[in-house]
């Protein structure tokens, strides 16, 4: 989440960058060698804490696990090479079987939970990105006519986001539960928790509290770079307000909530705090970050494939949505920062 | 829609103390309204954690909106280490945090100067790599590393919890830090020194004074990012609660078989947010500024 402020910031800076372009034409050998001494410490970090263990991951997770020999019934030490068995187990959802063939893993076991566990955390992201950005959307606007009280609902705001989300799911554990404060408001007896479009619900409902006021501000901070004189040129001009919306506010803070919008969606496709606290990844709530982490403890290998497959997944998405925004946020950055 | 309406009189706004108002203005009215409910919104459930951890365990589902039944018991509860590691797992995760936060900074700093002021090729696959590294799930590190951790013996020790937070701080530190220096009166050096400065005057008088708030500003983001943290830390822990950090130890609290710790769980959650609560609040504007920087300068 916080992330995504970052890197808006970046992309709104390649329009200020102002006198430092000149600087760009000269490569000076000098000035490369101490930006590659200033740098390399920070590359060497991450390689060794990021790159190395995705690589070592994908190595894996050609490997078998150890385990009882399905064939032969005999202890397998594991870490024999698997070709892309592991793979086909979770993307097929099939299990091995005793005469060596395969079959659909049986309902309950993690294999068969794949594609239900993707499903979810979809499910997650196009509802939760979707009321984020509408509700934030609406906020912002008003935030933005506001002269009275803006100070106010701008401190309000940042307290959901810097509540940490390990208590953010019991505090809602509390307001959700059957003899909670909601159910008493609504007058209703939800089992919130323990059965399954409740409990989506419930995940969702806390999820979009706790963001929507990130993504306000950060629409709002777009919507504060727009001139007034701009919208009085268009209401002379004669549009209405519909039209002032759709012609003059969203395309200039189109920059922003794309940014927004792309890196909201890569935070709820790995979202794993908040349901395994709130609802224990039960009634339907196992996000693909879940079911990695239920996966560790029964074959790392398999395990592997699992992470793997889940980020290239993610990745796909993110590589999707930037090309449908049409946001080229590294090269915004590139330019922004030189 | 409230969004058309919004920016009906939104033009107007601004000039209305100029022009003396005859009528009154409902679009004012509903924007009052509207502002409320975002106030309400954000403050409401946080409120009742507050009335809730102040409040005897035997009225948890009183309905009553304000302070009643009040008690610290449920505070002297959450730090008693008989049923909860709660003390112990705050003084983690201000060891976990503080030293993430400095090896954070300490190699940051170096790579947001580097990529703010210098001119080099290859500046863009730089940044898009370490944008890249903190985009990868969580996940996707952690089954690696739960198994290369595991090989060295290393679950449940300070170590195997502040590595793997570095994947997200650094680069959370290098992008702030990145911006922020992109953006400072860098020229101001140069005056200094024609002015008659040495260097090294130039730097201590004039750089970093402006240099301080933006290293300040970073720091809060990256200690609030790593006492946020859960997935790692609840992995990596592997149930060592003398090491586990708050969050983990939130997640776990209980108060013994049958029994629902409400009361208590939201005591330790107050605990663990109210520092946070104070920051916030003394640090607001700079924290708005470091995450949506450019757009708030307008």
């Amino acid at each position: 989440m916080t992330v995504a402020g970052q890197v808006e910031e970046v992309v709104i800076d390649k329009d200020s960058k102002g006198g430092k372009g000149k600087r760009n034409s000269t490569i000076n050998p000098g000035e490369s060698r101490l930006a590659f001494m200033l740098i390399a410490p920070t590359i060497l970090l991450l390689a060794l804490i990021v790159g190395y263990p995705i690589v070592k991951a994908i190595y894996q997770s050609f490997l078998t696990d150890p385990g009882l020999d399905s064939a032969t019934g005999m202890f397998n030490e594991g870490n024999a090479w698997n070709g892309i068995t592991n793979y086909t187990h979770w993307l097929f959802q099939q299990c091995a079987t005793a005469d060596g063939g395969t079959t659909s893993c049986p309902q309950g076991t993690l294999g068969s939970q794949f594609w239900g566990a993707f499903g979810v955390t979809v499910f997650f992201t196009v509802v939760t990105v979707a009321f984020e950005t509408t509700i934030g959307m609406g906020f912002a606007l008003i935030m933005n006519r506001a002269f009275k009280g803006r100070a106010l609902v701008r401190v309000a705001i940042l307290i959901p986001w810097a509540i940490p989300t390990a208590v953010t799911s019991k505090l809602w554990q509390v307001i959700f539960d059957p003899e909670g404060i909601l159910n008493r408001i609504l007058g209703t007896h939800f089992a919130w928790t323990s059965s399954l479009w409740p409990a989506r619900s419930a995940i969702i409902i806390a999820d979009v509290w706790k963001t929507t006021p990130f993504i306000a501000l950060l629409i709002l901070a777009g919507l504060q770079g727009i001139s007034n004189d701009t919208y009085e040129a268009a209401k002379i001009d004669g549009a209405n307000a519909w039209q002032r919306f759709t012609r003059i506010t969203l395309p200039l803070v189109k920059p922003a909530l794309a940014v927004a919008v792309i890196f909201r969606t890569l935070d709820v496709l790995r979202m794993y705090d908040l349901p395994a606290i709130l609802t224990g990844g039960s009634n339907g709530t196992t996000t693909s970050s879940i079911l990695v982490v239920r996966q560790l403890t029964s074959g790392i290998n398999s395990a592997s494939a699992l992470s793997t497959i889940t980020f290239v997944l993610i990745f796909l998405i993110a590589f999707g949505l930037v090309r449908l925004f049409n946001a080229n946020i590294i090269g915004a950055q590139a330019k922004g920062v030189r | 829609m409230s969004t058309a309406t919004a920016l009906e009189t939104q033009p107007a706004a601004p000039a209305s103390h100029e022009a003396p108002r005859r009528k009154i203005h409902w679009g004012n009215i509903g924007t009052g309204a509207v502002m409320a409910i975002i106030f309400v919104w954000c403050l409401a459930p946080f409120y009742w954690m507050l009335v809730l951890s102040f409040r005897a365990t035997a009225y948890t589902f009183d309905t009553t909106p304000w302070f009643t039944h009040l008690t610290l018991s449920n505070f002297k509860y959450a730090f008693n280490p008989e049923f909860n590691p709660f003390g112990r797992s705050l003084v983690n995760s201000l060891i976990i945090g503080t030293t993430v936060t400095a090896v954070s900074m300490v190699i940051g700093v170096f790579a947001g100067y580097a990529l703010a002021r210098l001119v080099f090729r290859g500046k863009g696959f730089v940044l898009a790599a370490i944008l890249g590294a903190s985009m990868f799930p969580g996940v996707a590190i952690l089954t690696p590393l739960f198994q290369l951790f595991s090989g060295f013996g290393w679950l449940g020790t300070y170590q195997a919890l502040i590595l793997p937070q570095i994947s997200f701080s650094l680069p959370l530190a290098v992008y702030t830090l990145t911006s922020f220096f992109a953006d400072m009166p860098w020229d101001l050096e140069e005056a200094a020194r024609v002015d008659g400065c040495t260097p090294g005057q130039a730097f201590r008088l004039v750089i970093l004074p402006l240099a301080a708030p933006a290293m300040f500003t970073t720091a809060i983001l990256v200690f609030l990012a790593s006492w946020n943290e859960y997935l790692l830390s609840s992995v990596l822990s592997n149930g060592v609660t003398s090491v586990a950090p708050s969050t983990v130890a939130i997640a776990n609290f209980t108060a013994g078989p049958h029994i629902v710790p409400y009361t208590q769980t939201m005591a330790a959650g107050l605990v663990v947010t109210v520092p946070l609560i104070i920051v916030v609040l003394l640090f607001q504007r700079r924290i708005v500024s470091g995450l949506t920087a450019g757009g708030v300068k307008g």
